[in-house]
């Protein structure tokens, strides 16, 4: 059974289709891709599914359930959870705090347990602690914990969004271009991270992505959008060497 | 697993540490007071300033928690002091002699803040809805209203129960044993005098607490995060609504608590634009501003030396206000140019030099 599920998924800012008809299956485990040139709606495709904003028409549903319309903040805990194309962490908060504010839902205890700093404060904080630095350590973060977000080099700045994600606990993760900005060795080491991610935390993830070499060194299937539309969909490779999507790209 | 056993305590330290300063500063400055005062080396002057002081340095904490955690700027904090201090000097006047002065003051404490707290949530549902100027607006004609609404309140009680009236005095139709509570612009008068100096440092040390205790909680972690990125803190599924609300209704309980404290001290409460209205909250404002917005200790600081210098500074008679603007000035600069955060940086590094990250935030 499919994890995602998305049907005639359409939304319009004002006379313009920024996303028309657009479908996609994601089964479990998958590593999929979703490509296409400057201004082709994918991350609209991404602001959609994570209720930023709410689409026209169509249907989406995570692993059976109809999430269409909900709150984002209800979207994360029904099991989607996403990085942010201009990268937006907690700046004023230390690295820790950016992956222990991520594990809000996971773990609980009241306000007035905090404020009176009950047992339950220390064992919980202890446990969120714990889990926050081995999450770190996947993404070679650890050293770092007590940093100030803001003063993370702009590699580790990614890699925390995308630990800071993780923390949730989703089944879907949504990362938008997350080689932006990185030389050809850390895109190399962020497609290890991308891959390891997907295999130790049995993750299912969806990546917007403009670098063909990450694209194609670890997505199993593409879908490529165009002017709102989806113009292909397939096989990474049946679709990479396609003449449309190469004139989609590269003009005629 | 190691590695990371050891690094927690550490860490742990650093945050109690921090708070654990504070507190130290507030209780030592107690201690100094107390002991000039015992010594007799405070003058009468500056001894009716103690309780105020406390008043500033609990509205400076509170508004610190909706301006520097919360990041949302709020002109309207004099007006759920305001709240406080008549809710809690009603049910003093009402209940005055009915009950123990030790367990009536307590529960007039209790029931400031929570009426402040109810006009927390009440204002917040629809302000905290705006951003930046606008939210600063709404605010500001927030607090007036409040001041306005308190002056024209007629409020009365008889034989036959409690009579309200916005109108005045007189029609509140009360029988011949009735007697005024609230008489619109003349307020409350006759609150029985509960508030000392170490009743107002015992309620400092709670706000403190509470404030602090909440920073570093999971709660407070969401609030952070709510002003450091709306977006990002909805996308990880922090309820925005919530904790905001929650930020700004504890930071209006502990303004209530401190117009309890005020109303206690003086045998006349009435709303007037000097100590209710926006020339107030401006002048809380000031004290987080200055003090740094976000950091506690800052906000407590700045109150003390920003309340106590005019007075002492009572000596150059009419330069007085001339040299408190240069202060102003000064502390401004020091806290936030540039210039002088590269300097203390500088120092820092010389003299405290153990980690500092030197990688800037690139975009």
């Amino acid at each position: 059974m499919s994890l995602l599920e998305v049907k005639n998924l359409t939304i319009s800012f004002g006379g313009l289709r920024a996303v028309d008809d657009f479908n996609i299956e994601i089964k479990e485990g998958q590593l999929y891709g979703l490509i296409g040139p400057n201004g082709a709606g994918k991350t609209t495709v991404f602001n959609l599914l994570t209720g930023v904003y709410k689409p026209n028409e169509g249907i989406i549903r995570l692993d059976g359930r109809d999430i269409t319309g909900l709150k984002t903040m209800d979207i994360n805990k029904a099991g989607i959870a996403r990085t942010f194309q201009n990268i937006r962490l907690f700046k004023a908060l230390s690295v820790l705090d950016n992956v222990k504010a991520g594990l809000h839902n996971t773990y609980h205890y009241s306000t007035i347990e905090g404020i009176l700093r009950l047992p339950s404060y220390f064992k919980v904080e202890k446990e969120m602690n714990e889990r926050a630095m081995d999450l770190l350590k996947v993404f070679d973060l650890d050293g770092e914990a007590d940093y100030l977000a803001a003063n993370l080099p702009y590699g580790k700045q990614r890699k925390l969004e995308i630990a800071r994600a993780l923390a949730t606990n989703p089944k879907l993760l949504l990362l938008d271009e997350p080689a932006a900005g990185m030389n050809p060795n850390e895109t190399g080491e962020l497609m290890d991270t991308i891959r390891f991610v997907r295999d130790e935390f049995k993750m299912t993830i969806l990546l917007i992505e403009h670098d063909m070499k990450l694209v194609s060194g670890i997505c199993e299937e593409l879908t490529v959008l165009n002017f709102g539309r989806v113009l292909m969909q397939g096989k990474t490779s049946t679709v990479l060497n396609d003449p449309q999507v190469i004139t989609a790209y590269l003009g005629e | 697993m190691n590695k990371m056993s050891k690094k927690f305590p550490g860490k742990m330290n650093k945050i109690s540490k921090n708070n654990f300063i504070t507190y130290l500063l507030v209780l030592v400055l107690y201690i100094v007071i107390q002991v000039l005062l015992a010594t007799g080396n405070v003058s009468s002057l500056m001894e009716g300033l103690l309780v105020p002081l406390c008043i500033y340095v609990m509205l400076a904490v509170s508004l610190n928690l909706t301006v520097g955690i919360l990041g949302e700027l709020s002109l309207g904090h004099a007006g759920f002091m305001c709240v406080g201090a008549f809710s809690g000097a009603f049910f003093s006047k009402c209940i005055n002699g009915a009950m123990p002065d030790a367990l009536r003051f307590i529960i007039a404490l209790l029931i400031g803040a929570l009426m402040a707290g109810i006009f927390g949530i009440l204002i917040g549902i629809p302000v905290l809805r705006l951003k930046g100027d606008y939210l600063a607006i709404v605010t500001l004609a927030f607090g007036e209203i409040i001041k306005n609404l308190v002056n024209v309140m007629y409020i009365g009680r008889d034989g036959n129960g409690f009579h309200f009236s916005m109108k005045d005095f007189l029609s509140l139709n009360m029988e011949a044993d009735g007697e005024v509570i609230v008489n619109g612009a003349q307020g409350i008068t006759g609150t029985p005098h509960d508030a000392n100096f170490t009743i107002g440092v015992v309620l400092i040390f709670l706000s403190l607490v509470i404030v602090l205790n909440l920073i570093h909680s999971r709660a407070g972690r969401a609030i952070m995060s709510i002003r450091d990125n709306r977006i990002a803190a909805e996308s990880i599924g922090i309820n925005i609504t919530k904790y905001k609300l929650m930020a700004f209704s504890i930071s209006a309980a502990i303004a209530g608590v401190a117009g309890v404290l005020y109303a206690h001290n003086l045998s006349t409460l009435t709303a007037l634009p000097k100590n209710f209205g926006y020339n107030m909250s401006i002048m809380i404002l000031v004290f987080v501003v200055l003090g740094g917005i976000g950091n506690i200790r800052g906000s407590i600081i700045s109150a003390i030396v920003l309340t106590l210098l005019p007075e002492l500074l009572r000596g150059l008679s009419d330069y007085r206000m001339l040299i408190y603007a240069i202060v102003l000035i000064v502390m401004m600069l020091f806290n936030w140019s540039p210039k002088a955060n590269e300097w203390k940086e500088q120092v820092k590094e010389k003299y405290f030099s153990r980690r500092v990250s030197k990688g800037k935030g690139v975009k």
